[in-house]
């Protein structure tokens, strides 16, 4: 393990951008997001929930993947040559980190997602443990520590005062450490007492968070059983359907393609759709899911049911963005509850 | 077509496939030949699946191919104008270059569950086009199966489709038997008249045999009923589901029924498994 002071970051930041795109959240605008730095940038590790989640990076929110040409009764594709230059996103938080692997089960598996297996395998993914987990956080529902190094991750961090603790887990990892080297200072015994201490303190944090009863694993996932609950009619009266919830979720993966016509010469992109529109099921002999009720359904029942029916895990992390996020103060955390997923 | 190096296909990338012919069925079904620039068949494929075809500017759209993998110079589809695309394809003029991507979803199982049954075909109008499939890969391996029976019906007898097949192809089959119905009558039509679900109870088929059955969900949902009635069980007869499709891979979550996709795990389905999905198609 190593560690570098606060002050020194951004000779560190200046360091990677030398040979990467580096991403961090940057507070802009009155809100902390990723975005890539400059220097100067704000850079801001005290917000935990970025406004919108880092799987940007990997599943962009919207992105061209082939420009077009026809001419007279000739069709040319031209797939677009993808980015070479690697990228790094530091202070990715543990829920965030895991939804990254969440997505991996979608994209990654046959037939394999070339646009995000792309995305994947050129970012350095150093992640950022937390301290002091915020009133809407419950990643602890789903078994993920503030502090834990997730599956997937190439460097893990934490900042403790001002000291930056920088510990290498993924040969990426290793290798960024390596050209880093003459900024990073070794940890002493006292810093890694320190370090124990603020774990521990943090596990006792969580347990005592506003959700920190919130436990999928009590739902009872009878599908249909749910599917047919009452409970949907009632719960999802109030979602007006504006699908915020879907767009600032790290672990939604719903998409559309479409054409941009640049009159005989254009492009295909894709960009992120949301299951709680009406339009998102439409067909031209009707829609399976004609009321908000259903579509509401439908996002609760695939983050809590269809999906770990499909990959053994909740596409749920926890980060609690949608909490603050909905306009009509409607949440995941509700659903859950409602469902009978509540420890008492 | 490849992302530049030779061994990853990207599945979302179209390859340049050609219309080679455009024939109008009715009024607003037209069946589209289509092959590679250079000549022969876009991919190979099993009878069910379907492909994603692609006009740009306009955009993409999922069918069913409609010939039968037997047929190796071409694959043809047979389209319906309801829409952007469609439209966009009806007016098309021959020897257009268009977008193909598939084979996608699964099939009808032709080499497995079928072989050696009785088969029984139940279409309702562009519903023949899935169904067309499995029947000439049938007809091209006729020994492998046992007695066909074809039932199919449409709004008036111009709304049906591949008129060769059905009224001459079909019945000339050896111990094969096309029983064809529209909705209400019309003069000089000697075939049936009436729905498709009540022609099928009239016959009354034995058992002994699977049932596949194509169509608007409507059609699907009596016809279900009446086999039921007849005696079949669930697990003799085959359906397909449609919904709005995107992606075609099961990644961009448009089309799934509890936590199956059906651009992946359907479209063809056995109706006990159907009757395991939440009612949301
Ligand atoms: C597995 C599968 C197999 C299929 N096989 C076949 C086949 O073999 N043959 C066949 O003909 N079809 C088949 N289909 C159906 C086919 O995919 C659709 O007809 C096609 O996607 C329509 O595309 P489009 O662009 O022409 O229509 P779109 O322009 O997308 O419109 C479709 C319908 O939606 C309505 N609509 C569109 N946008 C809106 C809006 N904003 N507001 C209100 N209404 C709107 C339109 O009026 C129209 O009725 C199949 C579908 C599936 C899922
Ligand atoms: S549903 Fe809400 S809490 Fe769960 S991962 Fe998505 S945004 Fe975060
Ligand atoms: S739950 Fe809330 S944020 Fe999500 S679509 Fe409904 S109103 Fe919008
Ligand atoms: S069409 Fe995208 S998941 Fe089925």
């Amino acid at each position: 393990m190593k560690k570098i002071t606060e002050e020194k970051l951004p000779e560190l930041y200046s360091h990677i951008s030398q040979n990467h795109d580096l991403f961090v959240p940057i507070d802009q605008d009155d809100s902390v997001n990723f975005s890539l730095w400059k220097d100067g940038a704000n850079v801001n590790f005290d917000v935990l929930k970025t406004n919108t989640s880092p799987k940007k990076y990997i599943f962009p929110q919207c992105e061209t993947f082939f420009n077009f040409k026809s001419e007279g009764k000739k069709l040319t594709i031209e797939r677009i040559k993808s980015e070479e230059k690697p990228y790094v996103v530091f202070g990715v938080r543990p829920c965030d980190a895991k939804s990254f692997r969440l997505l991996d089960n979608v994209f990654l598996s046959e037939p394999m997602d070339r646009l995000y297996e792309e995305k994947r395998n050129r970012g350095i993914i150093v992640s950022m443990g937390c301290n002091e987990p915020e009133d809407t956080c419950f990643c602890n529902s789903f078994s993920i520590l503030p502090n834990s190094i997730q599956e997937g991750v190439d460097v893990f961090t934490l900042k403790l005062g001002n000291k930056i603790f920088w510990e290498a887990i993924s040969e990426n990892g290793v290798e960024l450490t390596n050209k880093l080297s003459d900024l990073l200072d070794d940890v002493t015994e006292g810093d890694l007492k320190e370090i124990e201490i603020a774990k521990s303190q943090v596990n006792e944090k969580v347990k005592e968070l506003p959700f920190s009863n919130i436990d999928p694993n009590e739902i009872n996932r009878d599908l249909n059983e749910l599917f047919q609950s009452k409970i949907w009619d009632e719960i999802s009266k109030s979602c007006i359907g504006c699908g915020s919830c879907t767009f600032v979720c790290p672990t939604c993966h719903c998409y559309d393609i479409q054409d941009y016509d640049g009159n005989k010469s254009g492009e295909r992109y894709r960009c992120w759709d949301s299951c709680m529109y009406s339009e998102f099921t439409l067909m031209a002999h009707g829609n399976p899911r004609t009321t908000q009720k259903e579509r509401f359904r439908q996002r609760f029942m695939h983050k809590l049911v269809y999906y770990p029916n499909n990959f053994d895990e909740y596409a749920c992390v926890g980060c609690g963005r949608c909490v603050g996020k909905c306009p009509v103060n409607m949440n995941i955390t509700k659903v859950i509850r409602k469902l009978g997923g509540e420890n008492q | 077509m490849s992302c530049g190096c030779n061994d990853h296909i990207d599945p979302l990338i179209p390859q340049i496939a050609v219309v080679k012919s455009i024939r109008s069925d009715t009024n607003d079904v037209s069946t589209f030949r289509v092959e590679k620039p250079e000549g022969g068949k876009c991919f190979d494929f099993k009878p069910g699946q379907c492909a994603m075809v692609s006009v740009p500017p306009i955009g993409e759209a999922i069918f069913s191919i409609t010939s039968s993998p037997t047929e190796t110079e071409f694959m043809e589809f047979s389209i319906k104008r309801c829409g952007k695309v469609t439209e966009f394809l009806h007016n098309l003029e021959v020897d257009t270059e268009i977008g193909v991507r598939g084979p996608y979803g699964n099939n009808f199982p032709v080499n497995e569950e079928l072989i050696g049954k009785d088969l029984l075909f139940i279409a309702g109008g562009i519903g023949l086009a899935p169904l067309r499939s499995v029947i000439n890969y049938v007809m091209d391996n006729r020994k492998d199966y046992g007695k066909v029976d074809i039932v199919y019906g449409a709004r008036t007898s111009g709304d049906l489709v591949h008129r060769n097949e059905i009224f001459a192809n079909w019945p000339a089959g050896m111990n094969t038997n096309v029983h064809l119905t529209v909705d209400r009558e019309e003069e000089g039509w000697e075939g049936n008249v009436g729905f498709v679900p009540n022609y099928v109870k009239d016959l009354k088929f034995d058992t002994n045999k699977v049932a596949l059955v194509c169509g608007p969900p409507i059609m699907i949902k009596y016809v279900l009923l009446g086999l039921e009635e007849l005696g079949f069980k669930k697990d003799q007869v085959y359906t397909t589901l449609e919904l709005k499709m995107k992606c075609g891979i099961g990644k961009c979550g448009r089309c799934n029924i509890g936590d199956k996709y059906v651009c992946k795990d359907g479209p063809v389905f056995r109706c006990d498994e159907i009757q395991q999905l939440p009612d949301e198609y």
